[in-house]
């Protein structure tokens, strides 16, 4: 009988020596397999005497651990070697651009008129909305601004050939939705409206953001306190400094300008603010107890007011953007501005 | 409304600096629109009269003057200008003068000491910017400064009125509203009333009673209408944007600035017989001051003598009549014109006159006689002449009813309570008679209020004068109360986002369009046009968003952008009640952004029609169609609910070449409201048993279209066939000529139980037959 230290030791270079593991698995064989030495070895136990069988069995034994255990060992690292190698192998250059589609964007009106609808639905305002080919009696007359009246000049208004005309304001929508829907009311109306006029600081179609608010108890005070609240949430500026001036709406009574501090220059005095420090924004006022007349409902018992702001006028603000007509060259150049 | 501010602070003078001043203007309704200094700073500059020029013995442009600056002795200045000489009045500008952009010292100017300079308007920076000298008037006072004697540290005031305050369309009316805003005292010119010395007068027959309720008459005889406008005069007019022209205008247009008033003069002589106030004949015709020749209609009121009008009412004079250097006797005219009689008149005529905007906006019937007595008093002044009667003509003026105003309806408006002894004291600041009742408050409003008729308008008045800054801006108080979520309807921004998402950028383009486009996509579109279009490319209402997304698509080729997908959410118009919102695309050039990882292609009609059906969420139904701007073969209509709602496909081939674009841009154009139509989810329950796949190849004709057998399949398919779907189109190499073979995916699953292989076979003979029966289509061998 070989002596078993003599085989553990042969075995255990053989294992150190395999350089991967189906050879690893071939050096079991010759050692544990069913013919191995080991194996032989532990056969050879049966012609023993019994008091030394006992001894020499325990020597086997430990032996033959002695070799799975540094079996086991060997495996393990050629698999991590393997494992290794693998994902060498995989390793990808993960600065690479992602594949497929790009992203497109919202035009920054659009994304505008989202923020402002946003801020107004979280009090409470439901968006309406109506036709952009008005008839006189909604863009005008119901409104408060009877044929002659010197408001109707400062309207430059596009007409149809047919008679009708492209809405001035978005005012008219107050007076579709007045009809159809009885207070308490309150919604607002974006969309585009036209006026015959086209310089650095006109386009003749540009989009306005009506509001309108009636109920039992609405007043001025409110007025000023909903603008306010939406010219600071909008700016994203608790601070921003805001001002009604009295000024002239046929279809609001009393009327008003509302400024905000200029947000380009902090209210030092800019180009954009033509160094007064303040921005017009917006026109309201108290809604005119003759534009409740031509829809019915009871000025007696309700009070409301209304406004209409630019929404391009606004984006140019909150996004720096210097000149008006950028919204309507629609540049991609431009445009990719706004996508995130 | 511009104005010099001295002239205001002649009539009222609060302890307020300019910026004070345009400030509370501006916050009472009446905004500041400019400031100006009326003359840039310089300062050291004095009236100097020259005392003799001699030719500069060194150089032949130049004249060395002794100047007397009103000190002891003349003093010697070298000067340039052609117009030097002696007895001449200019400006001196002394050692140490600043001017705009420069300074003056004493210097050698050609060997001789030079102690100043004569100033042009230019090196002023005055109006007229004229090189040679300012030639002051004769009695120009000789050593007084410059600034002061011409009175230029003053400023020019503009106002932007609303249409609503025609009473501040006067220096009086300003001074008032200043007066009540500040509450510092008002000082009203005083007019002298001139005694008539003849009994001359014109005749006057108003026929048009209602819209000329009062009209004043009355000769003076025997003016020098080339007496020199006073400087006073004609300074307040030139600052307020007025030239001087002819005494007599002068004056006139003077009344009209100081009291609002428009007052004509006629040259007597050319007025035949009696004034008729009347409106227009047709057919009748009038030279205006202007030169221009109105055609009058018969809503137009107008002034005419025995030969015909002489005068449009209330807007411009007619020049026959009009008084010239050599009038002497003239007839002047202060009338009240009902605002609803003149208003549009001019604009219609393409006219707006100084007249016409106050009379459309309601001038003073209350001070008509004044301001008559006013030009006359300054006419004898400047002109002389001798005054007769005021001949007057008076029908029913506008009333003022009084006006009930609530105490507590002004509270309930404001939203504040206000101190009814100061809404008292403001209203009756602004010209109006108050009586307290109660909780109630009488108001008659004055005369040259047009604006106050009801009770808002009292209200916006007091609280305009409280301030709307002082009224607190109060987050208000309302029932909490949910908006309603309509589940079955998509937001229009959820729509925007999933285009976005889809790598498509919005773009927004005009609503009105070149008419050349719309024809060019539809030869039998009918856009309506507008009657009065900015340009002629923007002259049609679209009818489909394509010509816009087209135009921009060509814009940004131009611009090197070479991949192009854009949308637009906008509606196209059809008539009044036909103006619907939709949703439409191009796209253009390669499928992805130029990338490392994906192999280049251009994009076609499938990858849109994907892009579609994410947006949709479900298979389209796409029926092949006829769209005149598109690729008959590459085109298709979409319908939802048995209605026609949209169109994809590729540009036609024939448009590609007139758009001048290098390939075909795909299309599409849908209904938005029918793409925003979702259905609330129903649960039904997902089974727990195997499903079973079986991939049928079928041959059939390659013209029958594969959505005809999808759907053949699908309505005779067993209940137990969840999805029937194409996995590949195949034609070419094994297949005859006009056949192809489409690959059927069937999945099949139970909810109850596991089909059993007969079930699974018996379905699958089930389709195969049916679509042998109604498609003409085998199962490949």
């Amino acid at each position: 009988m070989r002596n078993p230290n003599e085989i553990v030791a042969e075995a255990l270079n053989a294992i150190q020596a395999c350089p991967d593991l189906p050879s690893l698995e071939q050096v079991k064989a010759t050692y544990l397999g069913k013919n191995g030495q080991m194996t032989e070895l532990l056969k050879s136990l049966g012609g023993m005497p019994a008091d030394e069988r006992k001894t020499a069995g325990a020597r086997i034994n430990e032996a033959k651990q002695a070799v799975e255990a540094t079996l086991k060992d060997r495996r393990d690292t050629l698999l991590q070697v393997e494992l290794d190698r693998q994902l060498a192998d995989e390793t990808l250059d993960v600065t690479l651009p992602g594949r497929g589609l790009a992203r497109g964007g919202l035009h920054p009106v659009s994304r505008t008129l989202t923020r402002i609808q946003d801020l107004f639905r979280s009090i409470g305002f439901e968006v309406a909305t109506g036709p952009e080919i008005e008839t006189d009696f909604y863009n005008f007359t119901a409104l408060n601004i009877p044929e002659d009246h010197p408001a109707r000049a400062m309207h430059d208004t596009f007409y149809m050939q047919g008679g009708e005309l492209l809405r001035t304001h978005t005012s008219p929508v107050q007076v579709r939705y007045m009809q159809t829907h009885q207070p308490p009311l309150r919604i607002i109306a974006p969309g585009r409206v036209y006026r015959c006029d086209s310089d650095v600081t006109h386009t003749p179609m540009f989009h306005q953001v009506e509001g309108l608010w009636v109920d039992e108890t609405v007043s001025f005070a409110d007025l000023k306190g909903v603008l306010a609240d939406f010219m600071r949430n909008f700016f994203e500026r608790d601070d921003l400094p805001v001002r009604f001036r009295p000024s002239f709406f046929p279809f609001t009574e009393p009327s008003a300008e509302m400024d905000i501090g200029c947000v380009m220059c902090g209210g030092e005095g800019c180009r954009v603010c033509s160094h007064t420090g303040w921005l017009e924004v917006l026109g309201c006022g108290m809604v005119h107890p003759n534009v409740f007349k031509h829809v019915e409902i009871d000025t007696e018992r309700y009070v409301g007011f209304a406004f209409g702001l630019g929404v391009e006028r606004l984006a140019m603000l909150r996004y720096g953007v210097d000149d008006l007509r950028l919204f309507f060259e629609n540049d991609l150049r431009f445009l990719k501005k706004f996508t995130h | 409304m511009q104005f010099p501010e001295s002239w205001l602070r002649n009539l009222v003078n609060p302890a307020l600096d300019t910026a004070q001043l345009s400030h509370v203007l501006t916050m009472a309704g009446l905004e500041v629109e400019a400031a100006t200094p009326a003359a840039p700073p310089f300062n050291n500059v004095v009236v100097a009269e020259i005392l003799s020029a001699a030719k500069h013995p060194d150089a032949d442009r130049l004249r060395i003057c002794q100047v007397d600056v009103g000190e002891a002795s003349p003093i010697t200045i070298v000067c340039g200008a052609p117009n030097a000489a002696a007895g001449l009045k200019v400006p001196c500008a002394r050692p140490g003068a600043i001017l705009p952009g420069f300074e003056i010292k004493i210097a050698k100017v050609r060997g001789i000491e030079s102690f100043g300079m004569l100033c042009s308007t230019k090196e002023l920076g005055l109006e007229g910017a004229a090189d040679g000298l300012m030639e002051l008037p004769d009695d120009a006072p000789v050593g007084e400064d410059f600034r002061s004697w011409l009175n230029l540290d003053d400023t020019l005031i503009t106002l932007k009125l609303t249409p609503n305050r025609a009473d501040c369309l006067s220096m009086q009316g300003i001074a008032r509203e200043v007066g009540a805003i500040t509450g510092a005292e008002v000082r009203l010119p005083q007019i002298r009333v001139i005694e008539s010395r003849i009994q001359d007068t014109v005749p006057v027959q108003v026929m048009a009673s209602e819209a000329c309720p009062l009209y004043l008459g009355r000769v003076v005889r025997g003016i020098n209408a080339q007496a020199i406008t006073p400087r006073w005069m004609a300074e307040r007019l030139e600052r307020s944007g007025i030239r001087p022209l002819l005494a007599p205008i002068d004056i006139t247009n003077y009344v009209l600035l100081e009291l609002g008033q428009p007052i004509h003069a006629f040259a007597l002589s050319r007025i035949q017989g009696e004034i008729e106030v009347r409106m227009a004949r047709a057919g009748e015709h009038l030279q205006l001051l202007n030169g221009q020749t109105a055609e009058l209609t018969p809503d137009m009121l107008v002034i005419a003598d025995a030969n015909g009008p002489v005068a449009l009412a209330g807007i411009m004079g007619g020049q026959p009549s009009s008084v010239e250097r050599f009038t002497v006797d003239v007839f002047l005219e202060a009338a009240f014109f009902a605002p609803a009689a003149i208003a549009g008149r001019a604009r219609r005529l393409g006219l707006s006159t100084d007249s016409s905007h106050r009379f459309e906006r309601g001038v003073d019937f209350g001070a008509t006689r004044l301001a008559m007595e006013r030009a006359t008093e300054l006419l004898v002044d400047i002109c002389g002449g001798q005054v007769g009667p005021i001949t007057e003509a008076v029908a029913a003026l506008p009333q003022r009813p009084q006006i009930t105003l609530r105490l507590a309806r002004l509270k309930r408006v404001a939203g504040v309570e206000l101190d009814t002894e100061q809404v008292v004291r403001d209203l009756t600041a602004l010209g109006a008679l108050v009586e307290r009742d109660d909780d109630q408050l009488i108001v008659t409003p004055p005369s040259f209020r047009f604006d106050l008729v009801i009770e808002e308008d009292l209200i916006e008045e007091a609280v305009r004068l409280f301030g709307y800054d002082n009224i607190p801006a109060q987050p208000p108080a309302a029932p909490s109360r949910m908006l309603p979520q309509d589940e079955t309807v998509l937001p229009d921004d959820i729509l925007r986002q999933m285009l976005v998402g889809l790598d498509y950028q919005e773009v927004i383009t005009y609503s009105f369009v070149d008419p050349a486009w719309e024809t060019a996509l539809d030869a039998h579109a009918q856009p309506m046009p507008l009657s009065n279009p900015i340009a002629s490319q923007l002259s049609v209402m679209r009818t489909t968003l394509w010509g816009g997304l087209i135009e921009a698509l060509r814009h940004n080729l131009n611009r090197q952008q070479e991949r192009v997908r854009i949308f637009e959410l906008g509606r196209v118009y059809a008539s009044l009640a036909k103006q619907p919102l939709k949703i439409g695309g191009v796209v253009y050039g390669e499928v992805l952004p130029e990338q490392w990882g994906a192999s280049a292609r251009r994009v076609d009609f499938f990858d849109l029609k994907g892009d579609i059906e994410r947006l949709f969420g479900h298979a389209l139904d796409t029926r092949s169609g006829v769209h005149p701007a598109l690729h008959p073969g590459q085109s298709a209509e979409l319908w939802h609910d048995g209605k026609a709602i949209g169109w994809i496909g590729a540009l036609h081939p024939r448009l590609v070449q007139a758009f001048d674009l290098s390939s075909a841009p795909m299309l599409f154009e849908i209904d938005a409201h029918v793409l925003a139509q979702r259905s609330v989810p129903r649960h039904t329950a997902v089974s727990r048993f195997p499903l079973v796949r079986r991939d049928l190849a079928f041959v059939l004709d390659v013209q029958t279209p594969a959505g005809e057998l999808l759907a053949t399949l699908r309505e005779g398919a067993p209940a137990h066939v969840c999805s029937i779907d194409v996995f590949d189109d195949y034609r070419g190499k094994g297949m005859a000529e006009n056949q192809k073979s489409l690959a059927i995916r069937v999945v099949m699953q139970d909810t109850q139980r596991t089909l059993t292989d007969q079930e699974v076979e018996d379905s699958v003979q089930k389709l195969v037959e049916t679509a042998r029966r109604q498609c003409n289509a085998s199962l490949r061998a």
